[in-house]
């Protein structure tokens, strides 16, 4: 009797989850998934899109299953008497436990290795992963650097006579390569709409890709505790047209010619010393220092 | 002590004693943990505000008399040390700094360009300028730097070899020091503005960025502007 109980209830679960299932995996993927963070900004953000996607379809039947099992249970397994027993010992279920074990860590793998392949792709170009990044965007590229340091961005153009700016401005449907760096701390640079992040470590310069596919203002933060100001490290960012970013950096660079005289010469990394920004900051005479 | 044997009164007696306890140790952490550096008032001023600032070497008393210090001159004409200065909105403020603090390189030259002031310039003992070199003379001993209203003037530093150098705040006039001069409009809407130096002055600190660096008070604060 409670056996044929049991299977009743673990169909009617299994044929509620089904059915649920069917009809939200489709919902997520098409009608909620096009409005899945980063958004569609830039190459990489709509591919960190489509990551978001898969997993949201992937995690739907994960959360229906329980949901599904959390309701029938308050339905129909309530207590009716006064006193609160325990159920019974759930023995001699081996293969169940076999294959819910086995199910989880298949679709865990599959998600493991989706994730790495996703990553190692122009979707995840935006991540940076190093000096030689394992995967390198081709063709005609802006070499853009991003200078991090307590407690904020800057910018450096080496194509244009390596002037420096408070502000990202890059150009819409060209290749972008940024050589992330940090003047002290680990920070992290993050521009949220274009889906890229990447870690700004001292001495390493820290390459990531993006091309923007779409003009319009973006946010840039830091994603690692940095100190005091860590919450105020903010920049802003815009994507233009071609013709309004040439313009913009033909401009920019003539009006910050005094200031680029000032600054070293360009490289992926700085070490700044009492000198400028090209040597060893910290000499002897600072002990607790690295 | 009749009226604590009935349960439920000494029950309550109980809660009332844990709840006092508790308020104390509360009132006691957050009175600790809160901010006591005042915020310096120039928002009732008619017309353009003159913001008198110094910047010490060693600020000479408090429980760090070795940090390096921003002052501020409050409307009754006292030095206050603090570096929440509240502001009208839509205002000219004109800052004159007196700078007493021996100079040095900066770790960005980025920060050797003057933005965000009226012209664009500011006055080094009178002399007007865009830039100044951190390289040149006696090279740059602090910033004021407000990101969020794209203001940065840097401020030229006193010979390392001064003869007459202040050694606890406030400084006078009379020790040696340099005059930087400029204006700049506070925005229409009131807002809070964080500033700081970025000329790493906490020696001795990791990467010089600590003690007087990351302390609200000394090498950063905050512009409060409210509607005039």
């Amino acid at each position: 009797m409670a056996a044929a109980t049991e299977r009743r209830d673990g169909i009617r679960i299994l044929g509620v989850w089904l059915v649920l299932s069917a009809i939200f995996m489709p919902i997520v993927y098409f009608v909620w998934g096009p409005h899945l963070p980063p958004g569609g900004m830039s190459d990489q953000a709509a591919g960190q899109r489509f990551d978001n996607r898969v997993l949201g379809v992937v995690a739907t039947p994960v959360v229906l299953l329980v949901c599904t099992f959390l309701v029938y249970a308050l339905l129909f397994w309530r207590q009716t008497g006064e006193e609160i027993e325990d159920g019974p010992y759930i023995t001699n279920k081996v293969k169940f436990s076999g294959w819910w074990v086995g199910l989880t860590t298949f679709t865990v793998l599959c998600l493991a290795v989706f994730g790495t392949y996703e990553l190692e792709n122009n979707n995840g170009a935006g991540t940076g992963s190093g000096p030689r990044p394992i995967f390198a965007a081709s063709g005609p590229m802006l070499p853009v650097q991003v200078i991090a340091q307590q407690w904020r961005f800057t910018f450096r153009y080496p194509t244009y006579g390596g002037m420096e700016t408070t502000s990202l401005m890059i150009p819409q449907n060209e290749e972008i390569q940024f050589n992330v760096t940090s003047l002290d701390v680990i920070h992290s640079f993050w521009a949220y709409q274009l889906g890229v992040k990447a870690d700004a470590n001292p001495g390493v310069n820290n390459i990531a890709f993006v091309k923007a596919l779409h003009t319009g203002k973006f946010n840039i933060l830091c994603a690692e505790l940095c100190g005091l100001w860590h919450g105020a490290m903010t920049a802003n960012g815009q994507v233009m047209s071609q013709a309004s970013f040439d313009s913009w950096a033909t401009q920019t660079e003539a009006q910050e010619a005094p200031v680029t005289k000032l600054l070293p010469k360009y490289s992926t990394v700085y070490s700044p010393d009492e000198a400028g920004a090209g040597g060893n900051y910290y000499g002897s005479q600072y002990p607790v220092n690295p | 002590m009749k009226m604590f044997e009935k349960p439920l009164t000494r029950g309550l007696a109980v809660l009332a004693v844990a709840g006092v306890l508790a308020g104390v140790c509360l009132w006691g952490i957050f009175g600790f943990l809160r901010s006591s550096v005042p915020t310096v008032d120039f928002s009732k001023t008619a017309g353009p505000v003159n913001l008198r600032v110094q910047t010490v070497a060693a600020l000479g008393f408090g429980p760090h008399p070795t940090w390096v210090s921003y002052l501020v001159k409050d409307p009754a004409g006292a030095w206050v040390h603090s570096t929440i200065w509240q502001l009208p909105a839509d205002r000219q403020i004109n800052v004159t700094v007196e700078e007493y603090d021996s100079g040095g390189a900066l770790r960005n030259n980025l920060w050797g360009g003057i933005t965000g002031t009226l012209d664009s310039q500011a006055a080094i003992n009178g002399q007007s300028t865009a830039v100044v070199d951190p390289s040149a003379g006696n090279g740059i001993a602090h910033t004021f730097n407000v990101p969020d209203l794209g203001l940065n003037v840097p401020l030229y530093g006193i010979s390392s070899k001064a003869k007459n150098p202040c050694s606890a705040a406030p400084c006078s006039t009379s020790s040696d020091h340099n005059t930087i001069t400029f204006s700049f409009h506070t925005p229409p809407g009131a807002g809070n503005y964080r500033w700081q130096c970025f000329i790493p002055c906490g020696l001795s600190y990791l990467y010089g960025n600590g003690g007087p660096m990351g302390a609200i008070g000394f090498m950063s604060g905050f512009l409060k502007v409210v509607p005039a």
